[in-house]
């Protein structure tokens, strides 16, 4: 448990690229959850963990930015990402890397074991159990895959998020079916990506929710994206940013309210 | 090169071995000789009283019907009974296995054919070589006594299970078949069934009575 | 009939086939809902399943490593058992042994139980050229075999096809039986099954079925059916053949009963196949009943060469289809749209080794990695890895789409130089924001084609994460 007092823990803030792109205010709710729970959260000049390179078989491209990013993260306690599957990227796939390289793999062996997810770090490794926050109104909560199976993040999330004032979680059916994002096989397969994120938009829908929210902004993307295009009315975010109680931006794929016409 | 030598090859040149290493060549003797068992669920475990009730409620889970008798020789009054509560004829094939042979069939009005089936026996009586409770599964060895075309060929199958014979678990079905038939060797079949024949290939509804019994039955004998 | 040659290169196509298929997305229903749900009952009621699926894997990883052994000493007892082996390195030698063992006993008809590894060979395709009638008996093949179908899924072929076209088949096929009778429920289409495939099985001249383990300590082949069909096939004829991949071997009737612990449980949720039947061998001098003759055709068809090599682990796969049950690709489109024997998770990483990866390489590249295929597989195979190593392969040799190669390389372009990253994606961010300031979303985007002909996509919030914290905070780091 952080002891901010005496010496802060100090995280890394990997916020990774789709947060630094395309939507900064996740980034910021990690800094203030980090920070309400004693640490002292650094951003190091970033770019991408490497796992688009990495499924697209381009080993090459994906460890000159491990190396890359393992460098720039160096002096940190833990390394936290809001996101799943970035998280996942550092935590489990960089020891692999490495493989036949016994110096690097040691290296990424050390600094995989500082990686965290952001909500699977509260709760499991500053031990916290509740925010203050609120939100008025039912909420949908999907397991993205990456953050699911590979570093268990179930649990975690649903704990925080029941400590939430006003805020009620309403199941899916199959929270932990994919949302048929996979990075490029969004792209590369889009006919059948199609197929499956409408299979979960009515899974949302038929929660009644009017608020999804899930821990990694590329499936949330596709999920917006879905439920915007079938016209929908669930509004989509970050599960960061309402633990932190910082939902003044839009949801993900709305505007500004003030620049309707 | 023939194709075996091809393939040992191959293989031997993809592990980067040449076949003739004393360590590997002692470590496979050594498993198949010993045949270590490894996880053993709980499920099955248990005293003789606990066994033949799991073997009775797994049994029935999987389909079967269970009936005990007490003697051996209360065999052939419970099978006449469940022929004639099932509407069936009291017609009986079975095989030389002395167990049977030795019941009283004639008390009973049901005609007993011997030898295998050749497919136009309604009913067939069998007597298991082992039971086991993990699973409710009957293990039913091939030969004379017990013919394997009377377990699959009849509508309905009886099996008859000496309460002495229920195991807990496989590892002590194959325990029994190496003190009956000698370490790595084996009857021509040994059949593991497991409920009555089914398929669930048409819309996901499951339906007994594929290809093998549409019913399976099998009677306890406490004693004995 | 098998399907003749592979579609798996066109994939697109056939998944564009599928999603507009009703009878199969109906079907796909149901598969959904049935197998996840009985297996996680399964399991739940097994407090040693994990455990089980360590020691599965670990009998597998043990065997593989000394299949050379193994193989010698499953050969040994086979011959002690008055068995035949035949190696056969290829598809077509294994076809070759099939056809003539068929004519030198001059078989007319042979009764098949589920095979995939005749699948594999086409070996059906053989036999009917050579014009010898190939009966498939598992009902779900024989449905299939009846419309000119490949399975769509290994344990469940017929999963795609529902009841009226069943009853379809049946007239069209059973033409001795009286045209007016009532098809419509699955239990009548059953019984018609049963009385048909009952002379077919004791009339038979062969009998062929796969096997789901060769045990080296005893000599015995192992086959799990719920029907009874493989039994019958074996049973009745004079001549038993087996059919069999080398990694089908395991060492001993112990390791065959841990992995049968998690096979039944793994595929249909059951705890334990119907029939699971050891055979060793033909017929003894006092048996009534049994095959005269038993022999065992051991397909290699590459295998061999997966030893040692990054696909080894797929070795392990004991055939239970959990992964497909799982997959969320899988339940999009079905067996089908993989364009060959083998669908699913498990057809992805097997298919381009056994046809080539010009041929397979489509479906190692239709994953999403959810990871729901390894969670579930009894032998903890890591299939998205493996899925990854086939892409690896690929982008080594150039073989994956131009315009995601420049995609790529133009992102890691600018990945590898952090402080122009930061520059240019904060312009482009702002640039976009503003773009789309109007809607907070696009419904087209030029280069983004492929994302907004489904779905729109949302705008970014403008100046970036890194380049807000800078001017927030005035720090690099």
């Amino acid at each position: 448990m952080a002891d901010a007092a005496r010496d802060p823990i100090r995280v890394g803030l990997f916020v990774t690229c789709l947060v630094d792109l395309f939507r900064p205010s996740v980034g910021f709710a990690a800094v203030k959850l980090l920070e309400d729970a004693g640490c002292r959260v650094f951003v190091p000049s970033q770019t991408c963990c490497g796992q688009p390179a990495y499924n697209s078989g381009d080993r090459a491209t994906t460890k000159d930015l491990a190396r890359q990013l393992m460098a720039a993260f160096e002096d940190c306690d833990y390394v936290v990402a809001p996101s799943g599957s970035c998280a996942g990227m550092l935590a489990k796939h960089y020891r692999e890397l490495f493989a036949g390289e016994p110096e690097m793999a040691g290296k990424a062996q050390r600094f995989s074991e500082k990686c965290h997810e952001l909500v699977s770090f509260l709760v499991d490794v500053l031990g916290v159990e509740k925010v203050d926050a609120h939100f008025n109104g039912a909420v949908a909560y999907h397991d993205s895959c990456s953050g699911l199976r590979e570093l268990g993040v179930a649990r975690q999330p649903r704990r925080l998020l029941a400590s939430v004032a006003g805020l009620q979680l309403v199941e899916m059916k199959t929270p932990d079916v994919c949302c048929g994002f996979g990075g490029t096989f969004a792209v590369k397969y889009g006919e059948l990506s199609d197929a499956i994120v409408a299979r979960k938009t009515a899974d949302i829908v038929a929660t009644g929710a009017p608020t999804l929210l899930a821990g990694d902004v590329g499936c949330l993307m596709n999920m917006a994206g879905k439920l915007l295009r079938e016209g929908k009315p669930v509004a989509a975010r970050h599960v960061a940013e309402v633990l932190a109680g910082m939902t003044d931006e839009p949801p993900i794929g709305q505007p500004k309210p003030e620049t309707k016409a | 090169m023939s194709p075996r030598n091809e393939i040992l090859a191959n293989i031997r040149a993809s592990l980067g071995v040449t076949g003739t290493e004393a360590t590997r060549r002692l470590e496979v003797d050594d498993r198949i000789q010993r045949a270590p068992a490894g996880v053993i669920p709980a499920r099955g475990q248990g005293d003789a009283a606990a066994i033949a009730a799991t073997f009775k409620l797994e049994a029935e889970r999987a389909q079967a019907s269970v009936a005990e008798v007490s003697r051996a020789a209360d065999v052939p009054a419970e099978i006449a009974r469940y022929l004639r509560d099932a509407n069936l004829p009291a017609s009986l094939r079975m095989g030389e296995d002395p167990r049977l042979a030795a019941m009283p069939w004639g008390e009973t009005a049901i005609e007993v054919a011997r030898g295998p089936s050749d497919g136009h026996d309604l009913n067939g009586a069998s007597a298991a070589f082992a039971a086991v409770a993990e699973t409710g599964t009957l293990a039913l060895c091939s030969g004379p006594e017990n013919p394997t075309t009377i377990n699959f060929l009849p509508d309905n199958h009886i099996v008859v299970v000496f309460a002495g014979d229920i195991v807990a678990d496989y590892e002590n079905v194959w325990k029994k078949l190496r003190a009956g038939y000698g370490k790595g060797v084996m009857p021509r079949t040994v059949n593991l069934v497991t409920g009555p024949s089914r398929s669930a290939d048409i819309e996901q509804t499951l339906l007994l009575g594929a290809h093998g019994p549409r019913r399976l039955h099998i009677v306890i004998v406490r004693d004995g | 009939m098998s399907a003749a040659a592979p579609t798996s290169s066109h994939f697109k196509d056939n998944v564009h086939e599928a999603l507009r298929n009703a009878p199969l997305q109906k079907a796909l229903g149901h598969v959904r809902a049935n197998f996840i749900e009985r297996r996680a009952e399964a399991v739940r009621r097994l407090p040693e399943f994990e455990r089980l699926r360590d020691s599965a894997r670990d009998i597998k990883d043990h065997t593989l490593a000394h299949l050379d052994l193994y193989l010698e000493a499953y050969e040994g007892k086979l011959g002690e058992l008055g068995g035949q082996l035949h190696y056969a390195l290829t598809a077509k030698d294994a076809v070759d042994v099939v056809l003539s063992l068929c004519r030198e006993r001059g078989a007319k008809s042979v009764t098949k139980g589920k095979s995939m590894i005749s699948e594999e060979i086409g070996l059906n395709d053989a036999l009917e050229s050579a014009g010898i009638e190939a009966i498939e008996t598992d009902l779900g093949e024989y449905i299939i075999q009846l419309r000119g179908e490949a399975p769509s899924h290994i344990i469940a072929p017929a999963v795609h096809v529902n009841g009226e076209e069943v009853a379809e088949e049946f007239r069209r096929a059973h033409l001795h039986l009286p045209a007016g009778r009532d098809l419509s429920e699955p239990v009548q289409l059953l019984a018609e099954a049963r009385g048909v495939l009952r002379d077919k099985f004791l009339n038979a001249d062969v009998g062929i079925t796969g096997a789901n383990f060769l045990v080296a300590e005893t000599g015995t082949s192992i086959i799990v059916t719920n029907e009874g069909n493989g039994d019958l096939t074996q049973i009745l004829p004079k001549v038993h053949i087996v059919i069999a991949s080398l990694d089908k071997i395991v060492p001993t009737l112990e390791d065959a009963a841990q992995i049968l612990r998690v096979l039944a449980r793994s595929a249909t949720g059951q705890d334990m196949s119907v029939y699971t039947t050891l055979s060793s061998g033909p017929r003894r001098p006092t048996d009534p009943d049994g095959p005269e003759e038993y022999h065992v055709v051991l397909l290699d068809n590459g295998r061999s060469l997966m030893l040692g090599g990054e696909f080894e682990d797929m070795l392990r796969c004991i055939r239970c289809g959990a992964c497909m049950n799982h997959c969320p690709v899988y339940h999009a489109v079905g067996g089908h749209a993989y364009g060959w024997v083998y669908p699913g998770p498990m057809g992805a990483v097997l298919t381009p080794t056994l046809i080539g990866v010009a041929e397979g390489g489509q479906l190692p590249n239709a994953s999403t990695f959810c990871g729901r295929c390894e969670e579930v597989c009894p032998v903890r195979i890591p299939l998205p890895k493996m899925m990854r190593h086939w892409r690896e392969r690929e982008f080594e040799r150039h073989l994956s789409p131009a315009t995601l190669r420049y995609g790529l390389a133009f992102w890691a372009f600018f990945a590898k130089r952090p402080t122009l990253y930061r520059f240019a994606s904060d312009i482009a961010m702002r640039a976009l924001s503003l773009v789309g300031r109007n809607k907070g979303r696009f419904a087209a985007l030029p280069l983004a084609g492929a994302w907004t002909r489904y779905r729109d996509f949302p705008a970014p919030q403008g100046a970036t994460f890194q380049s807000r914290w800078r001017a927030k905070s005035g720090r690099v780091k």
